[in-house]
């Protein structure tokens, strides 16, 4: 609960700076704020509640979660000073709209009331917006706000509407209201059909096939920046709510009274096998390093939704997935605005012989690839480990080897771009690197090598 | 000491080696290559000496996943090869120079650690983890470091690593599964397991995919020549010298002991296999233009050899495959090393641009012949020990087995003796041949003596891994006993 507020809190203290002409110190400021945010959530984790009629609840999941969250924020602040250079009057505005998007976020997860779900993913989503379109003056952020504007809100639509109906089959928000009543053995088809809108809005949010078609061209318009934001943060966000969705709502259970279980984990079973293929596939054309990944997202966001064929005892897994392809990416992502500063694109031909320009971004871009693609030792090995594991002992044998399939196929585009760094002579001098962009990247890499080497300590969190 | 700290000098070595800087970087690596050889020593005597070398640690509670490390003979005896071939692979490459050596040396000794590693581990992820650690180093060495059109060595080292990468992760598949019936990962827990036939089948067939695509064996083998070519002198030695070796220990170490009625039943289709690489390999060698791409060739037969004897599971396969395992790392790295001496000077790995060289230098004339002649197993060498009781294994199996096989020592000797005269003989050559520099001669020498000494008295060798071997027999036969 204190998370929220004091996010909360500090995002309006970000807007203020701007009367205070407090610009300078924004950055510093905003990290050691949200460093103590992290301080709050950490003393929460283990003092679980809910507060305000139920309006917030405060579990492990949510704190776990937000935690996540809040790291990944302080390294997005971190990269905006440089990011922003152009715009330097406005840096306080894009900062705040970030710690409010985190505030988004976080009520996301710690949700107890449908309609702290809804306010959640509003906040988060009017951010983004306002972040996609952010460079005002390039037609192609534009472009790329307008588009996520109309298909975000679409999809909020989709979701408001399934929660209205939920609301006709339970007469309540209450989660756990309705999780109570969804066990009982009469229940009006609303409750079902109410699910699968939300379901399906999240999975909109999620950039699943088949409502990922937005996800290429927003992320290759937006501000690199803006980016990072959608397919680390956002990513994992949306992934969380939706599992958290489900769980809590007890649909497994419901859905095993009214005999729709197996449909259900049918269309789960399709949507991962066909997300992860469809990402790949679309992801080894791509000569633009940003729709790249933006399609290598998608397929991750398929891998991420196999914990939903095992709810009951994935969360764990979840986290630790979440938390390595995250860390990745913000890696990678990092390299892509040293590397990209001063070009008009993205291309892949811009990382040409960087091994030779600075072998450290080499190096570092590298390993961020290298754990997207599931080479031990780093974290996202584990991840996925653990999660054919756990799919292996739920009876899902065939996703699994379709997942294998596809980690070999991702390994093809990844190393497009390592070789373009190895292999490639560079067509131009280095850039100076800011001290940020080598702070950040490589502390994001050693955490990533660290959860690598240590997996329990997050494995195990959520039991 | 136990083996963990063994692991741990390879691994301090790979960073000091990059951070000595440039000029300092192969000195340091050699130095940490000799100093892991020393501790494979001091491990053996320890072994020898019934104390404790082994280290488990619980390293993740869920999956149940530990950091096992075990060392029986069979271990001993190919980290033995690894650590003994590292610092000679090292010192040969004194000769050149590379830009960038600091990285250069530090990924061997990186890969040497994770290869080390793989022969050391007990417990399937963390040996999978080796596994695949190894790959990395030897992608980017063959990639920067390698030579030709940077374009043609893109292709062929992408395919080499897909190729691998694809093959293991079916393995990993494989692992999890065993995993959901052990609880463990351990190989004494897997070992141990009342699999049915079709679960042993599918699971033999995921090991086999990864195993036969890094030995290779036919017909999985489609990367090999092209990557030996592409890859820098000591990226081959280390491929072809050390990481094939990988694949096939870990038939004997993994596959057979866990599925092995998947193996019995199906046992003639992979001698079949693996004596057609033999004859596959030794034909397409003799058609070879390019020194090391035969080299490659004779290197798929040779290996298709061992992983035929190792699939007859009789204690006479594995003990000849082991042996015919450590004589063909040496031999190999030693006749890359002649391909590299004579690059140097030649600047050219085209046979037909050699030959006249034997009367400008009689010294590496004869250390290549009997590098050459212990090639094609001649009598008193490792290799003939080797060779020799793989094919009688076969023979126990079938004799014709045994007589298809055994035409390697035949097509082998026509095809480097072949390969000899046109290299070394002939008119004197025009261009001269300066005499092998000491380095390249004392690494020769060091290889050499190897091969006569346990040619002439392999009992150490045997005595090692005759035992553990023995085990894994037991393990293999366990089905037979319950019937």
């Amino acid at each position: 609960m204190n998370t929220l507020i004091a996010i909360t809190g500090l995002g309006v203290l970000c807007l203020l700076f701007e009367i205070l002409n407090f610009r300078k110190a924004i950055v510093p400021i905003t990290i050691i704020g949200l460093l103590a945010v992290l301080g709050i959530t950490f003393s929460e984790f283990n003092a679980p509640g809910s507060h305000y009629n139920n309006m917030i609840v405060v579990s492990k999941f949510s704190s776990a979660f937000s935690a996540l969250f809040i790291v990944l924020t302080i390294f997005l602040v971190a990269l905006a000073h440089d990011f922003y250079e152009d715009h330097k009057t406005k840096i306080s505005d894009f900062i705040a709209i970030k710690i409010f998007m985190l505030a988004g976020a976080v009520a996301m997860v710690s949700f107890g009331n449908l309609a702290m779900f809804f306010l959640g993913i509003e906040v988060l989503s009017i951010s983004l917006y306002i972040l996609a379109a952010s460079n005002r003056l390039n037609v192609k952020s534009n472009e790329a706000g307008m588009k996520y504007f109309l298909m975000g809100s679409f999809a909020s639509g989709i979701i408001l509407f399934g929660i209205c109906l939920i609301y006709g089959a339970m007469g309540s928000f209450d989660v756990i209201e309705i999780s109570e009543n969804s066990l009982s053995a009469e229940l009006p088809i609303w409750f079902p059909i109410g699910m699968i809108l939300m379901t399906i809005g999240m999975l909109f949010k999620v950039a699943a096939v088949p409502f990922h078609f937005w996800a290429p061209d927003v992320y290759e318009g937006s501000p690199t920046l803006t980016t990072t934001t959608m397919s680390t943060l956002v990513k994992v966000v949306a992934i969380a709510t939706l599992y958290k969705l489900i769980a809590e709502l007890n649909l497994i259970p419901s859905l095993e009274n009214q005999d729709l279980l197996g449909t259900f984990k049918t269309i789960v079973v399709i949507i991962t096998i066909a997300s992860m293929t469809v990402g790949n596939i679309m992801a080894l054309k791509q000569n633009n390093v940003k729709r790249m990944l933006a399609f290598s997202g998608i397929s991750h966001a398929g891998f991420m939704l196999m914990t939903l064929l095992s709810i009951s005892n994935s969360a764990g897994n979840l986290l630790y997935y979440a938390t390595a392809y995250s860390l990745a990416g913000i890696a990678a992502f990092t390299v892509i605005l040293y590397v990209c500063k001063n070009r008009d694109n993205e291309d892949i031909a811009n990382f040409n012989g960087l091994s030779k320009n600075n072998p450290l971004m080499a190096a570092v871009l590298t390993a961020a690839l290298l754990s997207m693609a599931g080479i031990p030792i780093f974290a996202g090995f584990f991840a996925k480990l653990v999660l054919f594991n756990q799919t292996i002992q739920a009876g899902y044998l065939v996703v699994v080897i379709a997942a294998v399939i596809n980690s070999i196929i991702s390994v093809g585009y990844y190393f497009k771009l390592i070789l373009a760094m190895y292999n490639k002579e560079p067509n131009e001098e280095a850039a100076k690197t800011q001290f940020v962009f080598y702070a950040v990247a490589i502390v994001a890499v050693l955490l990533n090598i660290i959860l690598g080497l240590f997996p329990s300590a997050v494995l195990d969190l959520l039991g | 000491m136990n083996v963990t700290t063994l692991l741990i000098i390879l691994l301090v070595g790979a960073f000091a080696t990059y951070f000595s800087g440039d000029k300092w970087a192969p000195k340091v690596a050699l130095l940490f290559g000799l100093t892991a050889f020393a501790g494979t020593i001091c491990l053996l005597s320890q072994y020898n000496l019934g104390q404790e070398i082994n280290y488990t640690k619980l390293w993740i509670s869920k999956p149940n996943i530990s950091f096992a490390l075990q060392a029986d003979g069979l271990s001993l005896a190919m980290l033995l090869l690894t650590t003994a071939l590292t610092p000679i692979i090292i010192y040969s490459s004194f000769g050149n120079t590379y830009k960038n050596s600091k990285a250069f040396y530090a990924l061997i000794l990186f890969m040497t650690f994770a290869m080390a590693g793989t022969f050391l581990a007990s417990d399937g992820l963390l040996y999978y983890i080796f596994w695949e650690l190894s790959l990395i180093p030897i992608y980017f060495i063959a990639l920067i470091w390698g030579n030709g059109d940077a374009e043609e060595r893109k292709k062929a080292v992408v395919k080499f690593f897909i190729y691998t990468l694809a093959g293991s992760l079916f393995m990993l598949v494989a692992f999890i599964y065993l995993y959901q019936k052990a609880g463990s990962f351990l190989i004494n827990d897997l070992t141990q397991l009342k699999l049915s036939s079709t679960e042993q089948f599918w699971i033999f067939l995921a090991f086999f995919l990864a195993y036969a695509i890094k030995i290779p064996l036919i017909p999985f083998h489609t990367w090999q020549a092209e990557v030996y070519q592409k890859a820098p002198t000591v990226g081959t030695m280390l491929l072809s010298g050390i990481m094939l070796k990988m694949g096939l220990y870990s038939v004997i170490r993994w596959q057979l002991p866990i599925a092995p009625l998947a193996a019995k039943e199906y046992m003639d289709v992979f001698i079949i296999l693996g004596i057609a690489g033999v004859i596959y390999g030794s034909i397409v060698a003799l058609r070879q233009k390019d020194l090391k791409k035969l080299l490659a060739y004779s290197s798929l037969a040779h290996v298709g050899l061992i992983a035929a004897g190792s699939y007859t599971l009789t204690l006479d396969g594995f003990r000849g495959a082991v042996l015919q395992m450590i004589a063909h790392g040496f031999v190999v790295t030693g006749l890359f090393l002649v391909a590299e001496i004579i690059f140097r000077r030649y600047e050219t790995r085209k046979i037909s641009e050699m030959g006249g060289i034997r009367a400008q230098s009689p010294k590496f004339t004869s250390m290549f012949m009997i590098l050459v002649l212990a090639s094609v197993a001649l009598p008193s060498t490792f290799n003939f020990v080797g060779e020799f009781t793989v094919l009688y294994s076969l023979s126990q199996v079938n004799i014709w087995f045994s007589l298809l096989g055994g035409t390697t020592i035949i097509l082998g000797a026509y095809y480097m003796l072949k390969m000899f005269q046109h290299v070394m003989l002939g008119e004197t050559n025009v261009r001269l041949f300066a005499d092998v520099t000491f380095n390249e001669g004392l690494c020769l020498v060091i290889i050499i003596a190897v091969l006569f000494f346990f040619g002439m008295y392999p009992k150490p060798i045997i005595d090692l891994i005759t035992p553990s071997l023995e085990n894994i027999l037991t393990q293999v036969n366990r089905f037979n006993q319950v019937k």
